[in-house]
């Protein structure tokens, strides 16, 4: 007799291989191998070296250890010039073979150094590391003291999650992308909507997404408070990562990283062809509304950062609006490229050029403002953000008004003055 | 048992809440200091060892900065009770010995109340001044015995050396 077959979601396969069983139940907690394990500058070595050396303990694979300065290299205090170097040193001492310093940040950086490829299991000690899904990775954020548990042992519990299948079907309208989707999602599932469960991204609105629009939208599943945010992979996640170096035996048969048609989904349906450029007002990601209703704030800075809203993708929206302009005089236009190589091909394409002739000041690539940890904005300013949180006093004092939307509503309300319909520019 | 002090927040206390970005280049006990101080600047100075924390939904969003926790467990608060919490600010609790019970009513508890916990295996109790109970979900045996342990890092520290003595 033929076995019965039990369709299983993508969180489901993912975590039996890595807990190396042919099938798990939803609501059963396994214990997974971990693949690869990222930390950065801030959660990274000058919190797990003191509890490492506690345990008289070592990294039980460094190889599979991906360490990223980030969050603190563009800051010029000397507290935070003492965690770079006690992480640099760590790195060096722990003989870490996979390090990246100063060259973009961990959630961008790690696929493009070709660290993810489908059906792997990941951590990473930083909450955006849902990121990782748009791979077809089960990779979620955990606390550095759980990471250095993993550290140890190689091995992470996991509460097998139900999935929240998100379909967007139709075709997103020009100036509206991934970041609007997504700000148009949590507000409709609430900030922890997805109660961490494994978020499912699918429809045609996802499959016609380049991989750094579908980063986008896993990145912000942490928003809605998933464990993970997946994407099934297909040819595009494919033609990606052999760009990247991916081992061509990683590459094969990853079509079998999808969840079986069947399989026992909470489906919510979105209409991609009627959303509007969306903006978040302060001081929550799930306070988001249609641009138009915003057309009375007049932020005076306009940030273009992090891996939510600054990889090529997003420099690319914000200078398809900004070509020819000049940002109005009231606004201080702000860029700062998510990694190194996104910023090095912008700049031969001439990305980066018109970004700057339109009156943007570029910064390092870092976390920069998004992480709050340096250079934070002044008191009392209205800021418009393509990063991805806009808590009080997040990026800067309480008295900081942070308004979250697309690369693209970002930079045409630079160019007005006034939050703005960037379908408009670009008509 | 003793008597435990209820602090009351509302609902989506953020990690910058909990753990400001400021201050996250400095250790626990700087961080602690101005734990809650944009919604409750009474706390950090006010709360006393074994008090709890009474919240709305969806307390510990956003960051994966164990610090969150990290700062109220340094400022001896014996549990968080809230309807729901972040999933990753979950983990990072029990992970480092902070107790946090999911309690559906927790938003009856008033501020200045005093309650003792009842922490049964097959689902907490709150237990009122006026002898009412408030019901909370069950804690996998897991996640209670790493609390008791003081944290992960302990319960490895006690794994460690088992281990090394051949038990």
């Amino acid at each position: 007799m033929a076995p019965l077959f039990t369709p299983q979601t993508l969180a489901q396969k993912l975590i039996a291989r890595a807990a190396g069983r042919s099938r798990v139940a939803v609501g059963e907690i396994v214990t997974c191998r971990v693949d690869l394990a990222m930390f950065h500058d801030s959660s990274g070595p000058r919190r797990l070296k003191p509890m490492l050396d506690e345990l008289g303990a070592q990294i039980w694979d460094t190889s599979k250890v991906v360490l990223v300065l980030d969050h603190y290299v563009s800051t010029s205090d000397t507290d935070a010039q003492k965690i770079v170097e006690v992480t640099r040193n760590t790195a060096r001492q722990w003989k870490l073979p996979h390090v990246i310093d100063s060259e973009g940040i961990c959630h961008v950086v790690l696929p493009e150094r070709g660290h993810l490829h489908p059906g792997m299991l990941c951590v990473g000690g930083d909450s955006h590391s849902p990121t990782g899904g748009a791979f077809a990775c089960y990779m979620f954020g955990i606390g550095a003291t759980e990471m250095l548990s993993v550290c140890v042992t190689g091995e992470i519990w996991v509460q097998v999650p139900r999935t929240l299948l998100l379909q967007w079907q139709g075709r997103l309208q020009r100036g509206v992308c991934a970041k609007d989707m997504m700000l148009h999602t949590i507000a409709r599932l609430g900030m922890n909507g997805g109660q961490y469960q494994a978020v499912e991204f699918s429809g045609t609105a996802v499959t016609a997404l380049s991989m750094p629009e579908r980063m986008t939208l896993s990145n912000m599943s942490a928003e809605l408070g998933a464990q993970v945010g997946l994407i099934a992979a297909d040819a595009t996640t494919v033609d990606y990562l052999r760009a990247t170096g991916v081992a061509p035996a990683h590459l094969q048969d990853v079509s079998s990283w999808c969840s079986d048609e069947g399989a026992p989904c909470e489906t919510h349906d979105f209409d991609a062809s009627l959303l509007a450029p969306q903006v978040a007002a302060p001081h929550s990601p799930a306070n988001t509304r249609t641009v138009s209703e915003f057309g009375n704030v007049a932020p005076g800075i306009a940030y273009i950062g992090a891996c939510t809203g600054a990889k090529l993708e997003d420099l690319r929206a914000a200078a398809s609006v900004l070509r020819g302009g000049r940002v109005a005089a009231s606004v201080q236009l702000l860029v700062a490229p998510a990694s190194a190589r996104e910023q090095q091909q912008a700049e031969r394409e001439g990305t980066m050029q018109t970004l700057r002739d339109a009156g943007a000041t570029v910064l390092g690539n870092s976390c920069g403002a998004c992480a709050g940890y340096g250079a934070t904005f002044p008191a009392g300013s209205t800021v418009i953000s393509s990063t991805a949180r806009n808590f009080k006093g997040r990026m800067g004092p309480p008295s900081v008004d942070v308004y979250l939307a697309s690369p693209y509503t970002v930079a045409a309300s630079a160019l007005s003055g006034r939050i703005s319909d960037p379908r408009e520019a670009l008509a | 048992m003793s008597m435990a002090r209820v602090w009351r927040v509302g609902s989506d206390v953020d990690t910058d809440v909990l753990a400001p970005g400021a201050y996250m280049k400095h250790g626990i006990d700087v961080i602690a200091r101005h734990c809650l101080e944009s919604v409750r600047p009474d706390f950090a100075g006010g709360v006393q060892a074994g008090d709890v924390l009474s919240a709305g939904p969806n307390f510990g969003i956003g960051s994966s900065r164990e610090q969150a926790a990290g700062a109220l467990h340094h400022l001896g608060v014996a549990a968080v009770i809230a309807p729901s919490y972040s999933g990753l600010f979950f983990r990072n609790a029990f992970n480092l010995g902070l107790l946090l019970l999911t309690c559906p009513q927790a938003e009856q508890l008033e501020d200045g109340a005093s309650v003792q916990l009842l922490l049964q295996p097959d689902g907490p109790q709150v237990i009122l001044a006026d002898g009412g109970q408030l019901a909370c979900a069950p804690i996998p045996a897991f996640l209670m015995e790493m609390v008791q342990a003081g944290g992960l890092l302990a319960l490895l520290k006690q794994r460690n050396r088992s281990a090394s003595h051949g038990v």
